[in-house]
């Protein structure tokens, strides 16, 4: 008989170090260095063709590293004696066979690791599938799919849970429940690693972001951290003494761009900053506005360099 | 769609304690795989129609000639080969389930889904072969002898009959469901090394039929060679209740056989453990 395994109490920790993935002249990953830590989600964000799915591919050993290492828990994935117990990934909704039903397919992946048939009962309900558990999976739309594939990556209860894209197809009322349930997830002490190329998603569900890019971590710091240094916050300021104003804002370590109709927009000082200037300078202000760039627009200027594929814009 | 539930299920209280995963819990999860899936029922049962169906109307066929005298059909009389000569071709329609057991893992992307359950390649290889060879055993054991008993009873009163007391008939019988195993196995291991399942099946194809014809083109010398060695048909004697000219003894021929699956599967293992999935 061979001795039981506990699950930890808590999370356990994904830790990539230099990984690296060629195919041919093709580099997918390079040299990536991260962790992922357990009791939060962890926003795994880059345009399509980053190497998102190729780092989860190495994570899970789908893949082999032509450089480097990944481990979770301090083990490579696979070395983990009940991998299902340990780590719940879903990485392609489609993954499954067609005519094999719903329940038959998470029946197949209970036994492989030794699961409770009454697990694969739980987690349909967990999802909403019941009513279809009978039905062929090729006749599934793209979101029960993705239900079906997150039932997958709960059947072993596992402290570790990677999603690739999980929002993909879902439908709006969908899309709630599973930021709610990464975010419950998260909050029972579980790593949660979610990948998706779409930062205003992320900034509703991570509490910690990394933004790759071309294969390279370009960022990896918490959430709050990444509004607060990417928003560049810019500040419009109108006044009929814009010389004078642009002088002394630059003097005080500011930059200045010329904006529309008399106004410039100041970035490196925020509002209160620029007005206590001017009231000094005994410059008049006739609009001082904080102008809130969006996430969304920090992360495309972050990645524009790195996107792989990028339509031409249209000529006007 | 279906109603929203949010989970409500709490990790609480002492974590659930589990044991490793082991080699049984994936030939389970195998042998689950291969019983839920439709194409399977139909490889089987195109199978029980050529091996059942197709050998009765060749017997039936072959006392009737025997019964006329037609020929020299009386001089090399072969009850037990007459009953059993449906299974020449049922054998291609378990290559072929063989064959889709492993490939539609990778035409369907399923493969990721299993390896990530499975992470240790050769353990699920390995169990995918044990679900084969088992299947592969039974089920062709059981077509033997249902084809030979049909077949018998259609020849009866037409043309002189076999039983399983007559020397080599029982081991004619029993060969035919090991040879299924090798032939079986053989398919995996091309199905796991081409990843596709045409290719594989027009390989298998060119093993059992094609190349044994084209053998028959050559100088005799080489002809006879080739006979005696070719892994199929040299496999194929264990199965034969009467010894052919230029043909292995049906042990030595089935040890042929028996390397030469070892080779394919050596290189089914080395071919999964080395790729990406």
């Amino acid at each position: 008989m061979p001795e039981a395994a506990v699950r930890p109490s808590g999370g356990q920790k994904i830790e990539a170090r230099h990984l690296t993935k060629r195919y041919g002249a093709t580099v997918a990953v390079n040299d990536l260095s991260f962790d992922v830590n357990p009791g939060m989600v962890t926003g795994f964000i880059g345009p399509n063709g980053a190497g998102k799915t190729t780092t989860m591919r190495l994570i899970l050993g789908l893949d082999r590293p032509t450089e480097g290492q990944v481990t979770i828990g301090g083990k490579r994935y696979s070395d983990l004696p009940a991998p299902m117990h340990e780590v719940g990934a879903l990485l392609d909704a489609k993954a499954v066979h067609p005519s094999r039903s719903a329940y038959n397919h998470l029946l197949s992946l209970a036994q492989s690791n030794h699961i409770p048939t009454r697990r694969v009962h739980d987690v349909l309900g967990q999802v909403g599938l019941e009513s279809v558990a009978g039905r062929k999976v090729g006749s599934f739309s793209l979101g029960m799919g993705q239900r079906l594939g997150i039932a997958a990556a709960l059947l072993g209860d596992p402290p570790v849970l990677m999603f690739d894209e999980p929002v993909n197809g879902l439908d709006p009322e969908g899309i709630v429940w599973i930021r709610g349930f990464m975010r419950h997830l998260a909050g029972e002490g579980r790593t949660v690693f979610v990948s998706s190329h779409l930062m205003s998603e992320m900034a509703l569900t991570a509490d910690h972001l990394i933004v790759i890019g071309q294969g390279k971590v370009l960022r990896d710091e918490g959430v709050t951290e990444f509004v607060d240094s990417s928003s560049q916050r810019r500040v419009l300021v109108r006044s009929p003494k814009l010389a004078e104003l642009s002088g002394a804002l630059v003097a005080a370590g500011a930059s200045v761009q010329p904006g529309t109709d008399d106004s410039i927009e100041v970035m490196g000082l925020d509002s209160r900053a620029i007005g206590d200037l001017a009231f000094a300078q005994g410059l008049p202000l006739h609009e001082l506005a904080t102008q809130g760039a969006s996430l969304e627009d920090a992360f495309m200027e972050m990645t524009h360099d790195s996107v792989e594929y990028r339509g031409n814009e249209v000529a006007q | 769609m279906t109603n929203i539930v949010l989970p409500s299920t709490a990790i609480t209280g002492p974590p659930t304690g589990y044991r490793p995963a082991n080699f049984t819990d994936a030939v389970r999860a195998e042998w689950t795989k291969i019983r839920t899936v439709r194409s399977t029922l139909w490889t089987l049962l195109v199978a029980v129609v050529l091996a059942v169906g197709l050998g009765a109307l060749i017997s039936a066929l072959a006392a009737n000639g025997y019964a006329q005298g037609r020929g020299n059909i009386r001089t090399s009389w072969d009850p037990t080969g007459v009953s059993m000569s449906g299974l020449t071709f049922a054998q291609l329609a378990i290559a072929v389930l063989a064959i889709i057991f492993i490939t539609s893992e990778y035409s369907s992307r399923a493969i990721g889904t299993s390896l990530t359950a499975v992470p240790r390649r050769s353990r699920f290889l390995a169990a995918k072969a044990v679900v084969i060879g088992g299947i592969c055993l039974v089920f062709t054991e059981i077509l033997s002898f249902v084809a030979f008993f049909v077949g018998q009873a259609l020849i009866s009163g037409h043309a002189p009959t076999a039983n399983l007391s007559q020397p080599n008939v029982l081991r004619a019988m029993i060969g035919g469901g090991l040879y299924a195993v090798l032939l079986g196995l053989i398919s995996l291991s091309l199905g796991a090394m081409l990843r596709n399942a045409a290719g594989a099946i027009a390989v298998i194809v060119a093993l059992l039929f094609v190349l044994p014809v084209v053998a028959a083109a050559l100088p005799s010398s080489i002809e006879h060679t080739v006979e005696e060695w070719w892994p199929t048909q040299a496999g194929g004697q264990v199965t034969n209740v009467i010894r052919g000219s230029h043909t292995l003894s049906p042990w030595e021929g089935f040890a042929v056989m028996c390397a030469f699956t070892a080779i394919l599967l050596a290189g089914a293992f080395a071919a999964i453990n080395r790729r990406d999935a």
